[in-house]
């Protein structure tokens, strides 16, 4: 009898089972554990009073990412109140013998960005992380996905999780991206339409032709808003531009081993015939650019639409609406163009890597942020940082008076010193746009690279669509 | 972990939608361990930008700033997954979240920290709220032995949780040391998985 069609989660799920414990729960591996400062400390804890050493030191690795100052040429400590959780994170990793990232080390930059980029995500593997946005890593065809502390300490001690198995959905992208429309607002236009709660329980696999279309780093801009509708995790099959990706990376396989890595990752893609408890389709061929209006990431209209009437909108969501228009000091009916904004914030594990800050580099070269107008960029690493000066993208974006940090979180949620002050308005390539996310009574608006860079030099929110490319 | 059989207490309606991890608690209270997290609960609904109380928050008022078990709504606890959103409930004397649907990590964690989610339709979690608000006393009781809440009224309510969390909330389970028991297995495992794919094993660059 042939075989069952399967998922790519369903292969990764099954090779991953170590027991089944009954009562639907069942003994994973771990590949990959990735550690940062902000939510480790007590897991080290954990692990000390119970007198146990990390099951694997090998598929463990520490970043500093959430607490550092990103001002030029900081160190660990230029951020007085980060100093506490980077010096914990310091000497547990020392006295754990977990290899770390440390602010200073060329390949520091945001978990999310780093694993990719260093090659310590690979195809087929298990990732976890203390942070909800591990999903990051599912565009490279990993099942990762964001735990709790107590669950780190787990980790650490046995490599292995009691875990249930999720439903399996998957979302069909169809049509290609029009001009100005970009990775950022087809997951924004998908929250949109079907809410922040519809992945719940679900590992979302995402295909469909616009997917393949998207270059890598777009794909993991898509898995990393994952849980931005519920979703713990969310995977795209790995095709050779994935391969071609990885090849090379520090943490790669290398040789003989990449060989037979390659050749088990062909068989990751899910199968013809594949069954899922929940299929949804998104055409993207008439997609507009996107922007969130009110304070959770399902508020989101395209740039030309008019905000919202809750009177006109579900009864259960109306009393949400007006509250987010309240903090958000907007009314119905209004548009978004031509809206002040006081911040542009482009950084973040969902939109600071290369291709975006090229993306954005386009759009401001030639212009001026107005006087009135704080804007700055935070690369999402170190090592992007690097490649973009290498490019000259920090001339650009310096000459259009934009801020040039330092790799790490930063405003994303009020990190490293980095927050919009109360009541000011900010448009941010982040992923949410939650009461108080980028400071107290902050008010943000989530968008693509382009939009946050074409708004930054307006001084407004803008059509990306309309602002040419100067040269 | 602390173990979970019944409750009575003062619940606190709070039933907007979506409540996230941060807006319970926010990133920069979780940074040094000299900040009390149960006083920073809920901190930017919770105070005004002075520090003062704001008096329209639920929490602040009598007899609510006495409450052991909280009513949310829909998606409660989404967003990041920082355990301290449920080390903050605790802390401030909450132990029990009632609402129609939570945030995964969240649920996890809580089962995890002997704060017992319970998922209600909505319906009922408003009834609940509507129950605490006629009556002289807004206490809930809340027993997972037999999985029931009774309002101040006498009326009860039943629940379901999933059996295993439930014996792992009654009995306090440490499940890390469960994991640990199957120690054999996993090293088993890595060992005829090292084999099969030794790409995830060796590390390339040290």
């Amino acid at each position: 009898m042939a075989a069952l069609p399967r998922s790519l989660f369903s292969k990764i799920w099954d090779s991953h089972v170590i027991r089944e414990l009954g009562a639907d729960r069942t003994l994973i591996q771990i590949d990959r554990h990735l550690l940062h400062e902000a939510t480790s400390r007590d897991a080290f804890d954990g692990l000390r009073r119970r007198g146990l050493a990390p099951k694997s030191v090998a598929a463990t690795f520490g970043v500093v990412d959430h607490d550092p100052s990103t001002q030029p040429g900081r160190t660990w400590m230029t951020y007085l109140p980060a100093r506490e959780r980077i010096s914990a994170m310091q000497q547990n990793c020392r006295e754990f013998g977990i290899e770390l990232l440390d602010v200073n080390d060329s390949r520091q930059g945001i978990v999310h960005v780093i694993a990719p980029e260093l090659g310590i995500t690979l195809p087929g593997a298990t990732i976890v992380c203390g942070d909800s946005h591990t999903a990051t890593s599912g565009g490279l065809g990993a099942w990762a996905w964001g735990i709790g502390t107590t669950e780190i300490e787990r980790v650490l001690a046995t490599q292995a999780m009691i875990l249930r198995r999720p439903k399996t959905m998957r979302v069909n992208f169809h049509g290609s991206l029009p001009a100005g429309v970009y990775a950022k607002d087809l997951i924004l236009a998908f929250i949109g339409r079907h809410g922040i709660a519809v992945g719940s329980g679900f590992a979302v696999e995402y295909a469909g032709e616009t997917i393949r279309g998207l270059g890598i780093e777009a794909r993991l801009t898509v898995c990393n808003m994952s849980i931005e509708f519920g979703a713990r995790s969310g995977l795209i099959a790995p095709d050779d531009a994935t391969i071609n990706y990885i090849a090379g990376r520090p943490f790669a396989p290398s040789g003989k081993l990449w060989d037979q890595a390659v050749a088990d990752w062909h068989h990751l893609p899910s199968d013809d015939g594949a069954a899922f408890d929940r299929e949804i389709a998104l055409d993207c061929s008439n997609l507009h650019p996107q922007i969130t209006w009110g304070t959770s990431p399902q508020d989101v209209i395209a740039i030309d639409e008019a905000i919202p009437d809750p009177s006109t909108a579900p009864v259960e969501r109306r009393s949400a609406m007006v509250n987010a228009l309240d903090y958000m000091g907007l009314s119905p009916g209004m548009r978004m163009e031509g809206l002040p904004i006081d911040v542009a914030f482009i950084g973040s594990c969902t939109n600071a890597r290369l291709s975006d800050l090229e993306i954005a580099a386009r759009m401001v070269r030639g212009r001026k942020v107005p006087e009135h107008v704080t804007a700055f960029v935070v690369p999402g690493s170190t090592a992007v940082k690097h490649v973009a000066e290498a490019a000259g993208l920090d001339v650009v974006f310096r000459e259009a008076g934009f801020g040039w940090r330092e790799s790490g979180c930063s405003m994303c949620q009020t990190l490293g010193g980095d927050s919009v002050p109360p009541g000011q308005r900010s448009i941010s390539t982040t992923n949410r746009n939650f009461e108080g996310r980028q400071g107290p009574q902050a008010r943000t608006h989530l968008a693509s690279p382009a939009m946050v860079a074409a708004a930054a030099v307006a001084g407004r929110i803008v059509d990306t669509r309309k602002q040419p490319v100067l040269f | 972990m602390q173990s979970f059989t019944t409750l009575t207490g003062v619940a606190a309606p709070l039933l907007r939608p979506n409540i996230d991890t941060g807006t319970i608690i926010a990133s920069r209270f979780m940074r040094s361990r000299s900040i009390d997290l149960g006083e920073k609960l809920f901190s930017d609904w919770r105070y005004a930008a002075d520090g003062s109380e704001n008096a329209d928050f639920v929490l602040n008022q009598e007899p609510y700033r006495h409450a052991k078990i909280l009513l949310g709504g829909i998606n409660f606890g989404c967003g990041s997954s920082r355990e301290a959103a449920v080390y903050a409930l605790m802390k401030f004397g909450i132990s029990c979240v009632i609402a129609p649907s939570f945030g995964e990590i969240f649920f996890d964690n809580a089962c995890q920290n002997g704060l017992l989610p319970i998922e209600l339709p909505e319906d009922v979690v408003v009834s609940l709220a509507d129950a605490i608000k006629r009556a002289n006393s807004a206490e809930l009781t809340v027993d997972l032995l037999t999985r029931r809440i009774t309002t101040p009224q006498g009326d009860t309510v039943g629940f379901t949780i999933a059996e295993d969390r439930r014996t792992s909330l009654l009995e306090g389970l440490d499940e890390t040391a469960l994991v640990l028991r199957h120690s054999d297995e996993i090293d088993a495992f890595r060992d005829a998985d090292r084999r099969t794919r030794p790409w995830l094993y060796e590390r390339s660059a040290l």
